[in-house]
């Protein structure tokens, strides 16, 4: 026990509360630019939201160092910069607006759902003990996934905005229940798939090398698609149905190793999307808007105005941008919400945008290493899930922006304004830590939980190579996790039937989930 | 399930190349494309949203940049526009750029060569790019006096210190007010630049140096005087003034205003002949001392040169090779003889500095964002006209055209002017264009002026440029003598 301290140390929380400075120097820093070149000086209410940014961070400190101690140090320091220069840019977009005559209060409504969601996502960090305890919640995420994602169709409770029913209105306030069913989807998912993996793994005929599902296996495959397609026609959002088709796909492949899923599943999209394209005219101008957003007919039409806008202001940001406050990213509509990437791209630069991008793709290749690192395949699932759509999510919106794509109307995580997408990707911060936490508490303090294992040599290492020793005819990975709680504390041991036991122990009171 | 979760982070990993990519397309590769299309409203707000220096005429900035809560930050503001309008010219999202705001561009906006250790400091310090004040050699007293004058009637002055070549007036009338091209919407600007070009009356064209030059009429008769004096005649040589010429090969004959005759013989002094502006003695002397003579007295004053003062001056025009007939009518400025009022104040400029053309220029002085001098106009010869003795003569003979001759009203109490009236035909059913040059004191000249009134003012066709142009160029005089007189 004498070691707590420097266990401490390795797992990282000295490093987090590092990076959480520099985040919060990153979001105080751009709020004081904003103030200063956009809204006419640094002022008192600079001083108090360095309080609160502050305070947050501690906080948000001491509960992962309580509740989490082995959690990955990078997800919450990148997700806190994140937010932090979304909330800056958010307000210069409200001043600029102002300058326009518009006035909005964006910034201060976000600045609110920040803190709702940093501090949903302690209690999940606090509440939750163990991930797996979700698992007995499958199908009831499945269904309440399904609910909110249709909620907005139903009258009297959706709301159409700018084309796209994807809002429902609650206690007065609007909501986008779809950033809330990414969550529930990825749990189903995530436990439909641990359960069936086997089936939808090795069974089916084998046709040139590839073997092929069976036709009846491929009913959810075919439900979802179906739902994707729903969504795209019925609520106009062609992002959320590209979200959640390559989620799923991609936590299918992840599941079974068979690529033949994502050959199957890529080519229904693209008969999917193909299809709307010429069935649909709202399409069609997307993908024309996509294509041909520079001809003048197509522009003067207004359906590429705002995707060139937002070109056009990324342009003038050039290489090292106009520096925050100082552009014009006002002229590009929703430059708060759907263009907020252009509007770093125009203020920062192309320096900037590949600055967030890169606190992206770290935060998300942070969501797979831990996804790699955690025992259980449901664990892993859900990691792949959350970490893969956040990054489906972030290319899917600002290669819309950036025309690598159609553009669609998802929001971009942390950043962009709007509460719901705030408060889920908070939650999905916690739920990745929460997992991240039990992959290395694995890896770095069995000792300390007087279990001493053949593991205790490799910290670090997500698989054990003693375990992997152990019984090398069987693959660590393809083989269904057995019931934790098994292993009796003594991490991996061998069971009889030849599988590899979860290597965590649950926390004292937390029962397996029955399969 | 951990080598397809590598696979999946490889496939990340390619998606974010993949916008980075996009990023760097779009952000630098293309950015400069995107940044020229005429539909980016930005590139407007770059350009006319940085700090512009003034423009500065007597310490005073009668164009600036002022601050302003929209997305361009700065609103260019005109002091006095129509005062000035021919000088500045305007700043328009619409329009562009004219004049003095379109010559001194770089250096009005920073990008000037001049002002490279200026912006490397700016880079420096962060602080944004700021331009130059462009320091002007115009007189407001004698400019206003000149517009003042002027008032409702079309026509320019342009005034001349004849010692340096600085402008001291430039006025065109009417004129226009820039202030109302430089709105911040280009709709509007734009409206108001149409309303401006289908005007009647022309204000956007500045009547001094450009747009349609102007027959010079009985001025044209100091550069056949010269000329005459160069080739030895004297102010008391007698030369032929019959009351009516006939002209070789043609039936056209050329008479004097108002078919009078100049004196009482049909031979009077050169002189007499310029004091009472005769026709007929001119045709005959240019017919007889040759139109070469004429045509390089004429190219020393300037004629035929395009200028840059920094503003693109129309060069004044002479007919070519014209036959005998066409010279007599060429030497009372009729016939294909073309001039700018600036043309003609620089004559009277030259006949004042002893013969010595100085080139004309407007802008005295550049200084940077710091107020160091970083460009300053030095005078400068641009010709020797004539020998001083043949501008001495001349002087003696102007001066007698004001104090008893066609230019009486260019008067002033105890300042001997020396001018010369001038009344061009501008057709049979139009009046004519009235003119006066003149330059004073004539001992010891420090101002040249040229008026044009078009087509007879506000008196039509009883016009001449002793009724309409002398008494506007006496104000400008008067004006230009009493602010020196009280600079001193």
């Amino acid at each position: 026990m004498a070691t707590v301290l420097e266990v401490s140390v390795r797992v990282g929380r000295r490093s987090e509360a590092v990076l959480l400075l520099f985040a919060c120097a990153i979001s105080l820093g751009a709020r004081a630019f904003v103030d200063a070149n956009a809204g006419g000086g640094i002022g008192a209410s600079l001083g108090i939201y360095s309080i609160a940014v502050i305070a947050l961070a501690i906080a948000a400190h001491m509960v992962v160092r309580l509740r989490a101690p082995a959690a990955d140090p990078i997800l919450l320091p990148a997700a806190f910069a994140l937010s932090g220069l979304g909330l800056a840019m958010i307000r210069r977009i409200d001043f600029a607006y102002a300058s326009r005559g518009k006035v909005t209060h964006f910034a201060d409504a976000q600045e609110g759902w920040a803190v709702v969601g940093i501090l949903g996502a302690m209690l999940v960090i606090a509440l939750l003990k163990d991930h797996r305890l979700l698992r007995r919640y499958t199908y009831t995420a499945g269904v309440l996934g399904l609910v909110a994602l249709l909620l907005p169709l139903v009258p009297g409770v959706g709301r159409e905005v700018n084309g796209a029913r994807i809002w429902i209105s609650l206690f007065g306030r609007s909501l986008q229940p779809g950033e809330f069913a990414k969550i529930a989807f990825v749990v189903f998912f995530a436990g439909y798939l641990v359960s069936n993996r086997d089936t939808l793994a090795l069974a089916g005929p084998k046709v040139l090398g590839i073997r092929l599902p069976r036709p009846r296996d491929l009913g959810p495959l075919l439900i979802v698609w179906a739902a994707a397609l729903v969504v795209q026609i019925a609520q106009r959002d062609l992002g959320a149905s590209l979200l959640f088709f390559g989620l799923f796909v991609a936590m299918l492949y992840v599941a079974t190793q068979r690529i033949s899923w994502v050959v199957v599943g890529l080519a229904l999209f693209a008969v999917g999307a193909v299809a709307a394209g010429t069935i649909f005219a709202h399409v069609a101008s997307r993908y024309d808007a996509w294509l041909h957003a520079l001809n003048p007919s197509v522009y003067n039409s207004g359906r590429s105005y705002q995707l060139v806008q937002g070109l056009f202001g990324m342009a003038s940001g050039g290489l090292f941008g106009t520096g925050l406050g100082n552009g014009s990213p006002g002229l590009v509509p929703f430059a708060e919400s759907d263009f907020i990437m252009a509007s770093l791209g125009e203020e920062l630069g192309l320096t900037g945008l590949m600055a967030v991008l890169a606190l992206y793709l770290v935060m998300v290749q942070r969501a797979l290493r831990t996804a790699i690192g955690v025992r259980d395949g449901f664990g892993k699932l859900i990691a792949v899930g959350l970490g893969f759509s956040m990054a489906l999510q972030t290319f899917v919106v600002v290669g819309g922006v950036t025309r690598v794509i159609p553009l669609t109307g998802l929001t971009t995580p942390f950043l962009a304004y709007g509460g719901s997408s705030m408060i889920a990707n908070w939650i999905a911060i916690a739920l990745l830590m929460r997992i991240s936490d039990l992959a290395r508490a694995a890896a770095t303090d069995a000792p300390l939980r007087d279990a001493p294992g053949p593991a205790d040599t490799a910290r670090s290492a997500p698989v054990r190579p003693a375990a992997r020793a152990a019984i090398p005819a069987v693959d660590a990975d393809a083989v269904d996790d057995g019931p934790p709680g098994e292993g009796a504390g003594e991490g991996a041991v061998p069971l009889p039937d030849g599988a590899v036991t979860d290597a965590v122990p649950l926390p004292d009171g937390v029962q397996e989930v029955a399969r | 399930m951990n080598e397809p979760i590598r696979r999946l982070s490889a496939v990340v990993l390619l998606l974010f190349f993949a916008l980075m990519a996009a990023g760097s397309w779009v952000q630098f590769v293309k950015a400069n494309q995107l940044g020229e299309d005429p539909r980016n409203v930005r590139t407007l707000y770059k350009q006319f949203g940085s700090f512009r220096g003034p423009i500065i005429v007597d310490g005073q900035a009668i164009v600036s940049s002022v601050p302003i809560d929209d997305p361009f930050n700065y609103q260019r503001t005109y002091t006095d526009g129509p005062l000035y309008a021919p000088v500045t010219g305007y700043y328009s999202i619409g329009p562009g750029r004219s004049e003095l705001e379109a010559t001194e561009n770089a250096l009005l906006d920073g990008s000037a060569d001049a002002l490279f250790w200026t912006r490397l400091g700016e880079l420096v310090a962060g602080t944004e790019q700021q331009g130059a004040s462009v320091e002007l050699t115009i007189n407001a007293a004698v400019q206003k006096a000149a517009y003042d004058a002027l008032g409702d009637k079309r026509g320019a002055v342009v005034a001349i210190d004849p010692r340096t070549g600085a402008i001291l007036a430039m006025v065109s009338t009417p004129s226009y007010d820039p202030s109302t091209l430089a709105a911040h919407s280009s709709s509007d600007a734009n409206r108001v630049y149409q309303s401006l070009l289908n005007d009647q009356t022309n204000p956007l064209i500045n009547r001094a140096i450009g747009g349609d030059t102007y027959p010079p009429g009985s001025t044209f008769k100091l550069i056949v005087a010269a000329a005459a004096l160069q080739a030895g005649y004297s102010p008391d040589t007698l030369i032929d003034a019959p009351q009516e010429l006939s002209l070789p090969l043609t039936s056209a004959t050329i008479k004097n205003y108002g078919g009078e005759r100049c004196g009482p013989t049909d031979q009077i002094t050169l002189l007499e002949a310029l004091r009472v502006s005769c026709n007929t003695a001119f045709a005959k002397l240019a017919m007889d001392i040759g139109w070469p003579a004429i045509e390089s007295m004429a190219a020393n004053f300037g004629w035929g040169s395009g200028l840059d003062i920094p503003l693109k001056v129309t060069p004044s025009r002479l007919p070519t090779s014209p036959n005998a007939p066409e010279v007599a009518q060429s030497a009372i400025g009729q016939f294909d003889v073309r001039a700018t009022p600036l043309q003609m104040a620089m004559v009277a400029s030259a006949i004042a500095n002893h013969g010595v053309l100085m080139k004309p220029y407007l802008v005295s002085k550049v200084r940077d964002p710091d107020l160091r001098v970083i460009q300053q106009t030095q005078p400068e010869k641009m010709s020797t006209v004539m020998s001083p003795d043949t501008a001495a003569a001349l002087t003696v003979m102007m001066q007698a055209v004001v104090k008893n001759g066609t230019g009486t009203p260019a008067q002033i109490d105890g300042v001997s002017v020396a001018g010369k009236t001038g009344t061009a035909e501008t057709g049979l059913d139009t009046p004519p264009h009235t003119w006066f040059v003149a330059f004073a004191p004539a001992e010891n000249p420090t101002i040249a002026v040229a008026v044009l009134v078009e087509n007879g003012g506000d008196i039509g066709n009883e016009a001449t440029g002793g009724k309409v142009a002398a008494p506007i160029a006496k104000a400008v005089i008067e004006a230009a003598l009493a602010n020196a007189a009280g600079g001193n």
